[in-house]
């Protein structure tokens, strides 16, 4: 048998590396084109800010789209102020030792422990241990610890692409090494922790597993009154009406997962644009 | 402010940072005490063999039964079904988009890979559930769509985004020279990404899929939603099969808190911690080979 020529080859190949990037891409057009055009007939003022009535046969989801944003809030008003902390000390302050390395093992094996382990510890914890019950406190903390692997990652990135002479320069004038990060490093890094924030916010409110056994509920219509008390949540919502509750309007299923999409796709969005923007200024 | 002030002021903050920068290591640690706390009773009253090699996952008969093994197989067989799929796919992707495309297409197909990264796992299965069971019910012509393989279908797509794009961080780290050297040979830009490049992005390629792997082991909610929970020992990929995650979310709700099931939950849980700190620690291991070498 003849060899192939090594161009043709070439172009074999080309062709099925193209043809399985589209495998990849296609199907997820497909999933946001299903969603909208089945779910878009669902989307109204009362679907989106009214109670559910009838055992969620009726009404809206307005608790659940306050309570996904309230656990949201609450793990980034836990994991950012941590989160960065934990990035000024590996990228200012640590030195290659064995214990920095140690640090960014735990925070490779944070950001691969399963989503449902994070619900188990955090009923351990949270919801049983420090007595804080099925509760909002308790879901945020939990969503919390789960993002803070995505925000040390990104805002140490953030902070290591502030070049060393910016800190040379602020050292050598006398200020000291906090006044340093504080004035020279900090504001320079900002929009990348941001960005890092944004996409963490995203990850946490799509999550489910891991608000299972910490805060959501099943169904209470009604908004909650307290961080002690449970809520319901946007992706929980979806799990329970597509395959809890048999007989609710399929279009209202789409419609709650056409709502929790757009809420993730526009923190992600806005994540994007704000990192875009901040490459194109940076002037080093 | 004085001098004095804002020097006690600095060592406090620094102090503070130092705390943060330690968060991490004492989170996976209390992770592990406590799923220590709440399921380690069980390896105690039902030892690891029983536990691990049971064939019978009955948790609510009497008395109940905690054997594991089918779960395990359950989600051995969706993870390789996932990367039998996952991998060559992804790692072509990879090439496609690193080495190939051209510019713009390439920043197009890295937002779409980011945009399925976006996708809460609640929303892939609940498309999964409401499309691909269906479509695999008629095509075998099964009593359910909701099987292994709609798992592993589901999940494989779940783990592109990981796969894609450290592959492709792998594959762009590769210095040009390598490639340049290739080319001035008379390599085809084929030959030498299949020869030369590949083969020296590796190790990332290598992390990349265990990572994905690592995603797919743990993935929950998808699984759940798609996979039909059968918690018996399957014998083909078109039945349906329970994960050790799925097992996890389903039945943690109807548990007495402190009883032997929920106790035998947290020590699915211990498993699967343990599962994922391997796969990961290992895969970071290649990923820290890959930057001392350049």
């Amino acid at each position: 048998m003849k060899r192939l020529h090594p161009k043709t080859v070439q172009k074999i190949a080309f062709r099925i590396l193209f043809g399985s990037t589209l495998l990849v891409i296609l199907p997820v057009l497909l999933i946001l084109g299903i969603i909208l055009y089945k779910g878009i007939s669902a989307i109204s003022w009362e679907f989106l800010f009214a109670m559910p009535r009838n055992g969620m046969m009726a009404g809206g989801i307005l608790p659940a789209i306050l309570g996904t944003l309230y656990l949201v809030a609450g793990a980034i008003l836990f994991a950012v102020p941590l989160g960065v902390g934990a990035a000024i000390y590996l990228v200012e302050y640590a030195r290659e030792t064995s214990l920095s390395r140690l640090v960014k093992l735990a925070i490779v094996n944070l950001a691969g422990v399963p989503s449902v382990v994070y619900g188990l510890f955090g009923l351990g914890i949270f919801v049983t241990f420090f007595g804080l019950g099925a509760s909002i406190l308790s879901g945020s903390l939990t969503l919390g610890i789960m993002i803070l692997p995505v925000i040390i990652t990104s805002s140490r990135e953030a902070l290591e692409s502030v070049p060393k002479s910016f800190r040379v320069i602020s050292l050598s004038l006398g200020a000291s090494r906090w006044q340093t990060i504080r004035h020279s490093v900090l504001p320079h890094a900002l929009p990348g922790i941001l960005t890092g924030t944004i996409l963490g916010l995203g990850r946490a409110a799509g999550e489910t597993a891991p608000i299972l056994f910490t805060v959501a509920a099943f169904y209470l219509p009604r908004l909650p009154a307290s961080i002690f008390d449970q809520t319901m949540a946007l992706p929980y919502h979806l799990y329970v009406i597509s395959t809890q509750v048999p007989g609710v309007a399929e279009n209202v299923r789409y419609g709650t997962a056409l709502v929790l999409l757009l809420l993730v796709l526009i923190l992600n969005l806005t994540g994007i644009i704000i990192r875009s923007k901040f490459r194109k200024r940076k002037k080093w | 402010m004085s001098m004095r002030l804002r020097k006690i002021r600095e060592w406090i903050i620094e102090k503070a940072i130092f705390l943060t920068g330690f968060a991490s290591i004492v989170f996976v640690i209390l992770i592990f005490l406590f799923l220590i706390k709440e399921g380690g009773s069980l390896f105690r009253s039902q030892g690891m063999g029983g536990f691990l090699f049971g064939k019978n996952w009955y948790p609510i008969s009497e008395p109940p039964q905690f054997g594991i093994f089918p779960l395990i197989l359950g989600s051995l067989l969706v993870t390789l079904g996932a990367a039998a799929i996952s991998v060559p796919i992804g790692i072509a992707s990879a090439l496609y988009i690193a080495e190939i495309a051209p510019k713009r297409t390439r920043e197009i197909l890295k937002a779409g890979i980011e945009l399925l990264a976006a996708i809460p796992s609640v929303v892939i299965g609940f498309i999964g559930m409401v499309t691909l069971g269906p479509l695999i019910k008629s095509v075998f012509h099964l009593s359910t769509g909701l099987t292994a393989l709609t798992g592993s279908i589901t999940l494989a797509f779940m783990a592109m985004p990981t796969i894609v794009s450290i592959a492709e961080d792998a594959i762009t780290a590769v210095p040009r020279s390598y490639r340049e050297a290739a080319i001035a040979m008379g390599a085809t830009v084929w030959q030498t990404t299949w020869r030369i490049v590949v083969r020296a992005a590796r190790p990332g390629m290598l992390a990349a899929v265990m990572l994905g792997l690592g995603r797919v082991i743990g993935e929950t909610m998808a699984v759940m939603m798609v996979t039909g929970n059968a918690a018996i020992i399957p014998s083909s990929i078109l039945q349906p099969v329970r994960t050790l995650t799925a097992t996890i979310a389903a039945e943690m709700g109807e548990t007495v808190q402190g009883g032997a099931h929920y106790a035998a939950l947290f020590a699915v849980g211990i498993i699967l911690f343990i599962i994922t700190f391997a796969v990961n620690g290992l895969a970071d291991l290649y990923l820290h080979k890959r930057s001392r070498k350049s």
